[in-house]
């Protein structure tokens, strides 16, 4: 904005610059012994913690099967979001009653946070793997069904008029009009999904699970072991990282794919 | 005066409460364990206005959530957007920021709950610390974006007119950057009541997360509701407000697009 872009060179330099700042201060803050070890650990403690938790056992699993169990929940959680919000989305802007019927209940569910379902997900499926998948799916659903619902409502009007002529049903509509013409907003709406239900992944595991990473974080926590709440974070930062990379791949083939065939 | 719209609105949650009714009440289809009937729902909500629940009434609990979730926000966004519009405007900020940024952003905000807990105990500061958290990102990010998204050719007319920098960034940066910046907050408050919730879940004396928690505990399903229809309306109170303040803020952009 103010002068010409960086160059590369510049750029690495000022990155690594700001790392640095941030890891050289966490590290004094604890060297210097300003603040206890034992609340902060230095980034080399946390590195240590994660290699011992691959294979030592901490809250009654390695942090790897802590992975494991929590990505289960999150599959199963986005899946069931995108299973039925995709769809309702579709058919709400299809059919005009359904929209009247669905948006104001819809509207006044999404003020709840999705974490705010954690008693009613015990209550109602436990602290296995069926509170936990609500709490994702009340995080995911959202993204899915608006995405789909706007995906859906902003079709060329004339594809469908043309459809309609040729007397189209309105299955047929739905699946080969509304469907492909709203595929694009439908995967940023999952990339969004797949987002917020990590996040609510998290908090579902902090109150109401038996297993997990977040479990593993709470029982850290009681126990005062601060590296492997970090650890932990870590942990749950590069998984979320990751599937947003992937998605984003994801995206862009899907981009590339439709851009051929146009 | 009332649409086709609001009627149909209005049908459909007059028709949600009967089924709501019908199916816990007139049928006992869904056992009051699960589900509380309309007459337990009022009944809970009573008590707690009324008498309390989890150690005070509902209002004290309300608006020690409604303190945090204020607390929090503003911190957040007087941290926040400032830094947001900073990066935009300086290349070397944001070539230096950014990677941090990286580093640090795929860590969901509630992550940071347990470390919070740790570092500042079960009071208001673990809460503050784990909303700006959550509500700086949103923040930094729209901020930055609005700034970018600036014309050039209006800075540089402002430029060239001398303007002194300080004006430059009241009254050219700032307003055209405002649209994005409002956006940002948005999502900032909603993640603030996310997190809010959660880190009230997690562990507090005081709050409606706390409510819900204690409720959870007793087997409560009416105050369980009475505590999610609690946070829904905090939540829609304050999207609301920050709806009407943008609207007073941006009006002229607003008369620019009609």
């Amino acid at each position: 904005m103010r002068d010409t872009p960086l160059s590369f060179a510049e750029r690495i330099g000022w990155g690594a610059l700001g790392l640095a700042v941030l890891l050289g201060t966490w590290t004094l803050l604890t060297a210097s012994g300003l603040v206890p070890r034992p609340f902060l650990p230095t980034p080399l403690d946390v590195l240590d913690r994660m290699i011992e938790l691959m294979s030592a056992p901490f809250a009654g699993a390695t942090l790897p099967q802590h992975l494991a169990s929590s990505f289960e929940r999150y599959a199963y959680g986005v899946l069931l979001a995108a299973l039925i919000g995709v769809p309702l989305g579709l058919l709400m802007g299809w059919f005009r009653w359904l929209d009247d019927i669905v948006t104001p209940l819809f509207d006044g569910l999404r003020f709840i946070a999705p974490i705010a379902w954690v008693p009613f997900a015990a209550l109602w499926f436990g602290t296995g793997i069926g509170g936990p998948v609500l709490i994702i799916f009340a995080g995911a659903f959202p993204p899915c069904l608006i995405n789909a619902y706007r995906g859906a409502r902003f079709v060329e009007p004339r594809l469908i008029e043309a459809a309609r002529m040729l007397g189209t049903g309105n299955l047929r509509i739905i699946l080969e009009i509304l469907l492909p013409a709203a595929t694009p907003s439908i995967v940023a709406g999952l990339r969004v999904a797949a987002g917020l239900g990590w996040q609510s992944l998290v908090g579902a595991e902090l109150i109401v699970a038996a297993a997990g990473v977040g479990f593993m974080m709470v029982q850290a926590q009681a126990n005062v072991a601060t590296p492997t709440v970090m650890a932990g974070m870590v942990a749950i930062g590069i998984v979320g990282m990751v599937i947003d990379v992937a998605l984003r791949q994801g995206e862009a083939w899907l981009r590339r794919r439709r851009g051929l065939e146009a | 005066m009332m649409g086709r719209k609001g009627l149909a609105s209005l049908t459909s949650v007059a028709a949600a409460l009967l089924l709501w009714f019908v199916v816990t009440t007139l049928t006992g289809l869904v056992s009051p364990g699960r589900f509380p009937s309309p007459a337990e729902f009022w009944q809970s909500l009573v008590q707690i206005a009324t008498r309390g629940y989890a150690g005070a009434p509902l209002l004290a609990h309300a608006v020690q959530s409604l303190k945090l979730v204020l607390l929090g926000f503003a911190v957040a966004v007087a941290t926040g957007v400032p830094l947001g519009l900073w990066m935009g405007w300086s290349r070397r900020a944001e070539a230096a920021i950014n990677p941090v940024f990286l580093l640090i952003r795929p860590i969901p905000p509630l992550a940071w709950i347990p470390l919070a807990i740790l570092w500042l105990g079960l009071g208001d500061a673990a809460k503050i610390m784990v909303i700006w958290f959550a509500a700086f990102v949103p923040s930094v990010i729209n901020a930055f974006a609005g700034v970018r998204a600036i014309d050039r050719p209006m800075i540089e007319a402002a430029r060239m007119l001398g303007t002194p920098r300080w004006r430059l960034v009241r009254e050219v940066i700032a307003p055209a950057a405002s649209p994005m910046i409002f956006t940002g907050l948005r999502l900032s408050l909603q993640a603030s009541w996310t997190t809010l919730v959660a880190a009230e879940l997690v562990g507090a004396l005081l709050g409606i997360g706390f409510v819900l928690n204690v409720a959870q505990q007793d087997i409560y399903p009416g105050m369980i509701l009475v505590g999610m229809v609690t946070v829904g309306l905090l939540g829609w109170a304050t999207t609301w407000l920050l709806a009407m303040a943008e609207q007073r803020a941006l009006a002229w952009n607003m008369a620019a697009r009609d």
